[in-house]
């Protein structure tokens, strides 16, 4: 489906106490279905704005969000989330974590062994069965992100949002996670929008790298695709020309182009 | 957020509960704090204390209490060795062995053990508490999840909260026509507030990053409530119902002193005018332990739970 997920000319403005603040402007955007998109930019940039916008958690000040031609009204399982912070209920078991959301989806047409049984095969998709039945507090914080994302795969829904889900893990957990991540996409074939500021994450992961220019306002700047065979090795990978063009694309938008965060910051 | 801070809480926990246990007994470990390695051998020897290290800490742990109880005890035999009206240790204590010998007799409505005393006491507060947590809970809960009616009710309470529960306590006779339910009453309008308030701030506490879970979800309001809000507020519930389990033991003696009937604040009252002091003095150890006894269980179920939940 070439037209997926539809953004057109979407805006959103809050209201703070000292006035209107424009988050976002004008922002198109199309997603096919089965893509992996990547939101890149500076903090700030309205990247997670933008991911909340198509969960449907908050609405659009102006413009529309549509999946496969109907408008996104508020969030649902059909747009799963992987929060930053992983969000697991900590009184709940792992297993019981992500039952909660199985049972959602699929408990008024299913019986319990199955919900049971797709619980088990979201646990296990994520390489976690041994510890199904431990507490989020006993497992590590990348254990914690990998049943986050076992939760959200579990809904079956059309679109995985992720929201910078590894910024929290040190870098050798990290890679394993993208590495896996990688293996479950290509498995489900899901489509993916996934918010990042990590270069070498965005060019890894993604089909195409959606640049956002800097906030206040912020809209989308440039968009890059990444024309890189799959399976994709981070090894081999980390030689290739074009790995290495657009790697060079991207950090040329962030540190150049969109510099003077950087600058004000110092 | 809410999270990352719940979870930092998490992972420090252990480091800081290891290093308080392991650098009391050892010294050495106090002396050269900074290296890491230097604390692992800390852990270690604690691990193997000898028994008389094990005595040392348990005598640490015993001693300043049971020394503080004595000096109390030293400081009432001199004020009251010359004689007067306050009877000294020693006339308690055999006044006492006398009393608990037969806690639970019955010599009519007005002269019953000190057992039936407490127990009816204990009761009031039970029933007048209960009431208050069945009404406080889901009072609280509503306050918590809607704004309009929390403005709308929280002046009201503001007003009522400093209100002494003993001023209540003629209208409650006045509705109940009987001593009994006016003074479970009284402990019904003292345990309510601190439920409603806690309650609700535990609901508005909850954090930002359950309840998107829940909107992603499109979770039913039903397993909202039994999923998330629940178990988040659990710990706050349970506050509000230690402080006004608290607050209702105050609260029920000082009832009882006016209504009359059976109660240890009746008891109290009796033995006043009866002029035995020794058992005034009794009444208050007593008073002073179950109410100790009634917080240290609300303590332990609320650890039991909260590990059960969290």
């Amino acid at each position: 489906m070439e037209k997926f997920v539809q953004i057109e000319r979407v805006g959103q403005t809050f209201d703070t106490k000292k006035g209107k603040f424009v988050a976002l402007r004008e922002i198109d955007l199309t997603i096919k279905q089965g893509e992996f998109i990547a939101l890149i930019g500076h903090s700030g940039c309205g990247k997670s704005t933008l991911l909340n916008l198509i969960a449907g958690l908050t609405k659009p000040t102006d413009g529309v969000l549509l999946l496969e031609g109907r408008e996104i009204n508020g969030p649902g399982p059909e747009r799963a989330v992987v929060f930053q912070n992983h969000s697991l209920l900590p009184w709940l078991t792992c297993f019981e974590n992500i039952y909660l959301a199985v049972e959602r989806v699929f408990g008024s047409k299913e019986g319990k062994p199955k919900l049971k049984a797709r619980t088990q095969a979201a646990i296990e998709l994520v390489g976690l069965a041994h510890a199904a039945h431990k507490y989020p507090h006993e497992i590590s914080g990348g254990m914690k992100q990998r049943v986050g994302i076992a939760r959200a795969l579990s809904m079956e829904p059309k679109v995985l949002l992720m929201d910078e889900p590894f910024g929290a893990l040190d870098a050798l957990t990290r890679a394993k996670l993208q590495d896996e991540l990688m293996k479950i996409c290509e498995k489900t074939k899901a489509t993916v929008v996934m918010v990042t500021h990590d270069v070498d994450e965005a060019v890894l992961l993604s089909d195409r790298i959606v640049m956002m220019t800097n906030g206040p306002a912020a809209t989308i700047g440039e968009i890059l695709d990444v024309n890189l065979p799959r399976p994709r090795q981070r090894l081999t990978l980390a030689h290739d020309p074009a790995y290495i063009n657009c790697r060079a694309a991207v950090l040329e938008f962030l540190y150049e182009k969109q510099a003077h965060v950087e600058k004000e910051a110092a | 957020m809410s999270t990352m801070t719940m979870n930092g809480e998490f992972g420090a926990k252990k480091p800081i509960d290891r290093s308080i246990t392991t650098s009391k007994p050892v010294a050495e470990a106090v002396a050269e704090p900074v290296k890491e390695t230097k604390m692992e051998n800390a852990a270690a020897v604690a691990v193997g204390t000898p028994i008389g290290e094990k005595l040392g800490a348990l005598g640490r742990a015993v001693l300043p209490p049971v020394l503080g109880l004595l000096i109390l005890l030293g400081i009432w035999y001199v004020a009251t060795h010359k004689g007067g009206s306050i009877p000294g240790p020693a006339q308690t204590w055999d006044a006492a062995v006398a009393l608990f010998s037969d806690p639970f007799y019955r010599n009519g409505p007005n002269d019953q053990g000190i057992g039936w005393n407490v127990l009816s006491s204990l009761q009031r507060v039970g029933i007048g508490f209960g009431f208050a947590a069945l009404v406080g809970i889901p009072l609280g809960f509503i306050l918590g999840r809607s704004a309009f009616l929390a403005a709308m009710v929280n002046p009201i309470i503001s007003l009522l909260r400093p209100v002494s529960p003993l001023a209540w306590l003629p209208i409650g006779l006045l509705v109940f026509k009987k001593a009994d339910p006016a003074a479970t009453y009284t402990i019904f309008i003292c345990s309510i507030w601190p439920m409603i308030m806690n309650t609700a701030q535990g609901v508005q506490r909850v954090p930002q990053d359950y309840l998107n879970v829940a909107r992603v979800l499109a979770l039913s309001e039903w397993k909202v409530v039994t999923k998330i809000l629940f178990p988040a507020v659990l710990p706050y519930m349970l506050t509000g119902i230690r402080l006004s389990i608290g607050t209702a033991w105050l609260v029920i003696v000082a009832a009882e002193m006016l209504t009359g009937g059976v109660g240890i604040g009746f008891w109290v009252w009796d033995e006043w005018n009866n002029l035995k002091v020794e058992h005034i003095i009794i009444a208050i150890f007593v008073i002073g332990i179950v109410g100790l006894i009634l917080e240290q269980a609300l303590i332990l179920l609320a650890k039991k739970l909260t590990k059960e939940s969290s």
